[in-house]
């Protein structure tokens, strides 16, 4: 039989119990708080990786997997040690990173900013994950940096091409070694202008966040300035699958040209869409309309299909390149999984191994270490000639690859070929920029 | 004490406990050994746990209640973390005054989509606050883009005014949300032997404010007015007949969910200053409705434990990995262990919703009280005098 009566005595002394059991953790404060953030104790170190395993980006979610895994296999001295052999930095010695053996824990974003965040805390608060990277959107990217930024850890961004991610939101403790919009529009106009002439006018269709408006902002003022005209930019959202509603009006509005700044999923929707509405096979002021996709993966041209042949993009990277980076990276991957990575693939394996070899500089897996071993870091050998991650906005500096849908693939792979390698000259911009304005990197931090 | 009765006083005080006592009880595995995988004993999901908690407590009040099912709550959620934000950005990084105002906005909208939703009854109502919160979702998303920052979500800067604090902290960062100087991101570990805790000032003041909106409930649960509201359940149409007006109710419960709502969405603000509009989205709807008859609709405690079982599974299940699959039945001959894995991948990873899922209908359909009624079962199992003392308050119905 049960009966509790409630009395005041009672209330007091469990009262003052739990009083004393909530404030006796302030006794052991003193000693188990590190110098930074989840600072690695034992021979292991955690790093973090979250991606979109479900949305629009999940294809290439699963590419950036696998690259990860194939990096943390290379640094703990697995495999074929793939760009370990080619990276122009030699401090990492396939021993882990000072010695730790690499573990890591994944997460999914499921391209919800508010998802990845939840993920990537509980990597930091409960895995002790030393360094976040992954993201296949911006949005989630420029929130999860935020996230790293106020946790002290560092953030390596993935795949993430809008400017903000460097510009308007970059953080002290975030890096980002893939191209962005700005460089993208850079490569392309010229390319254009050869193909397509320079009187034409070009119809937008955006993808409604951070990424589709600075890649419209960024392809705009680049066309625009070699004589085009833009009729019209039309936002879509992100979640949209069927594109059919907003390719009806392209025809009426008198332009030659349809900019698809959509990527993934949506890109191979809103592409399929148009094709099917039979635009390629117009003739509108008395030219071929064309269909331009900015950024372009071959994950998104595999989506495509037939679709993607003559199509003209950016890339950041394409397993084709012929450099020992490049062949290294695509024989350990194609090894170990039995294709050829993405550009997704490549960032992500590419910005673990800079991680890594950061700390190993600095002798210290302390964030604000890492980020002075990272600003200014000029390497090579890592698929994109020689680069510089740039001290001002944490932008790497490299080659861009304009490429076309190739018309006679040999394989379900081969289905790009690159027409021009943009120099990194070409494609470089003041850190003070107008699209990159408002920022501010702020000092670096290291947590706890 | 309290004016409570003696029955809810002890809920209370169980509620209570729990909460206070929720680092311990969440972290049962040594941190370093295998399980430690199930562990949820870290600030950001205690949180979660009691954040969501508020929620579904206060879409209990209308739907447990009242019986109307609204599908739209996460509209007041979104609105909520909104106003946080933005108390963020423009006042202070103080979470008091970005909490008042959420629950203020949010009540003010709710009342608004209430005062129109309310005209209709059952499947129509749900419908229309359906359609409410996605015109939200969609205003959110793109239309009031100056407002929400659209897709991205709304975050804060170094540059935003912050009149009564700083823009930026003397070494150039953005200053963390705190409450007269206590930052929710402050913790402290305590580590015994193998264990390690951590409690958090973020969750002991989520917390706190979760027993402030339980007892509340408690005391809507037993005054007149939450009875006048089962009465509106069991029979509007007699009511009617009465005399009485149910709509002013009716309202009066809808706007009180919806600053609960709102309450809940400005508690994620504080404890993570960022609202994206995919909280407002249809799924995060479903989602307390889910909570709330999984743990027992119309009950004080089935909100709470569905909340916790639905954020449970979201956040540890979906961290499941191949990798983790493969060491857990590393002992297994090959082919059994590629098979195991195989088989039990679609279930952990991203495929958490389906585990989610199987357990939903399991609990629909065994225990149409939610967990709450499980918990009685068990409870009569072994204490079977007790059973025949439970009064008709504390049995649960399911919904209708």
């Amino acid at each position: 039989m049960s009966k509790n009566n409630l009395t005041r005595r009672g209330v007091l002394k469990s009262g003052a119990g739990i009083g004393a059991g909530v404030a006796l953790p302030t006794i052991f404060t003193a000693s188990s708080a590190g110098a930074f953030t989840n600072e690695p104790t034992g021979n292991t170190v955690t790093l973090g990786f979250n991606v979109p395993q479900s949305g629009p980006y999940a294809d290439e979610g699963a590419d950036e997997l696998r690259a990860y895994e194939l990096a943390v296999e290379h640094l703990n001295g697995g495999g074929d040690g793939g760009m370990l052999n080619t990276f122009s930095s030699k401090v990492l010695d396939g021993t882990g990173i000072l010695g730790k053996k690499v573990e890591y824990v994944t997460g999914d974003t499921q391209t919800k900013s508010d998802a990845a965040r939840a993920s990537a805390q509980s990597m930091i608060q409960k895995d002790g994950a030393i360094m976040i990277t992954g993201g296949s959107s911006s949005g989630v990217a420029v929130a999860v940096q935020g996230l790293c930024q106020e946790a002290g850890v560092i953030f390596m961004a993935g795949l993430t091409h809008s400017n903000d991610t460097t510009g308007k939101d970059k953080k002290a403790n975030g890096f980002r070694h893939f191209f962005n919009a700005y460089m993208s529009a850079a490569a392309l106009a010229p390319v254009l202008k050869n193909l397509y002439g320079d009187d034409r006018k070009a119809y937008h269709l955006t993808a409604d966040y951070t990424w589709g408006w600075t890649q419209q902002e960024s392809i705009a003022a680049a066309t625009e300035a070699m004589g085009w005209e833009t009729v019209n930019n039309v936002l879509t959202p992100l979640a949209q699958t069927d594109f059919s509603s907003y390719i009806a009006p392209v025809l009426d509005s008198g332009a030659d040209v349809l900019v698809l700044n959509h990527y993934g999923g949506n890109m191979v929707n809103s592409l399929t869409n148009a094709v099917q509405f039979g635009l390629r096979n117009k003739q509108v002021n008395g030219k071929n309309f064309e269909i331009v996709v900015p950024l372009f993966s071959r994950l998104m041209a595999r989506g495509a299909g037939e679709n993607i042949k003559g199509i003209v993009g950016s890339t950041n990277w394409h397993w084709s390149l012929q450099d020992e980076g490049s062949k290294a990276f695509v024989k350990s991957f194609g090894t170990k999984y039995g294709f050829p990575p993405s550009q997704a693939a490549h960032t992500c394996y590419v910005q673990t191994l800079l991680y890594a070899d950061a700390v190993t500089r600095a002798k210290s897996f302390n964030p604000c270490d890492v980020v002075a071993a990272l600003e200014g870091f000029e390497f090579d050998g890592m698929g994109n000639g020689p680069t510089l991650y740039r001290a001002e906005d944490h932008q790497c500096f490299k080659d861009v690859l304009v490429v076309k849908g190739k018309e006679n693939p040999t394989s379900e792979f081969d289905l790009l070929e690159v027409v021009e390698v943009t120099p990194a000259a070409q494609v470089t911009y003041p850190a003070d920029h107008p699209m990159f304005a408002g920022g501010n990197l702020g000092t670096c931090n290291p947590g706890a | 004490m309290f004016g409570l009765e003696k029955k809810d006083l002890n809920l209370l005080i169980i509620v209570a406990l729990l909460t206070m006592l929720a680092p311990f009880i969440l972290n049962p595995f040594p941190t370093d050994s295998a399980l430690a995988q199930f562990n949820a004993g870290y600030p950001d999901l205690m949180q979660r746990f009691v954040i969501y908690g508020i929620f579904a407590i206060g879409f209990n009040i209308l739907f447990g209640l009242t019986g109307y099912l609204s599908f739209g709550h996460a509209a007041f959620l979104g609105v909520g973390s909104y106003s946080a934000v933005w108390m963020f950005k423009l006042l202070s990084m103080n979470v008091l005054p970005a909490l008042v105002l959420s629950v203020i906005i949010a009540g003010a909208f709710s009342w608004l989509i209430g005062f129109i939703s309310l005209r209709r009854t059952g499947i129509y109502f749900s419908i229309l606050t359906l359609a409410f919160a996605q015109m939200s979702f969609a205003l959110a998303y793109s239309v009031l883009t100056p407002i929400t920052n659209g897709e991205t979500g709304l975050q804060i800067t170094l540059d935003d005014p912050r009149i009564l604090g700083m823009s930026a902290t003397a070494d150039g960062s953005i200053p963390v949300t705190n409450i007269f100087g206590l930052e929710m991101r402050a913790a402290t570990d305590l580590v015994i032997g193998p264990w390690s805790f951590t409690f958090s000032v973020g969750y002991y003041l989520c917390a706190l404010v979760m027993l402030v909106a339980f007892y509340l409930s408690i005391r809507i649960f037993r005054s007149p007015f939450g009875m006048m509201l089962r009465a509106i359940k069991s029979n509007q149409t007699r009511m009617n007949y009465t005399g009485l007006n149910p709509k002013p109710y009716t309202l009066a419960a809808f706007v009180i969910s919806g600053m609960y709502a709102g309450l809940a969405g400005g508690l994620l603000a504080c404890m993570d200053p960022l609202a994206g509009a995919e909280r407002m989205q249809w799924t995060a709807s479903g989602e307390v409705v889910l909570m709330t008859i999984l743990g027992g609709a119309g009950t004080l405690i089935g909100p709470v434990l569905g909340a916790g079982m639905i954020k449970y599974f979201e956040n540890i299940f979906s961290k499941i990995n191949e990798a983790t699959l493969h060491s857990w039945f590393d002992v297994l001959p090959d082919p059994m262990e590629n098979g195991l894995v195989w088989v039990l991948e679609h279930f952990v990873g991203a495929g958490w919703h389906l585990t989610l899922g199987v357990i939903f209908m399991l609990v629909v359909t065994f225990l149409p009280g939610g967990l709450v009624e499980g918990g009685q079962r068990i409870g009569r199992l072994f204490n079977r005098t007790k059973a025949a003392k439970d009064d008709e308050s504390a049995a649960t119905k399911p919904a209708e």
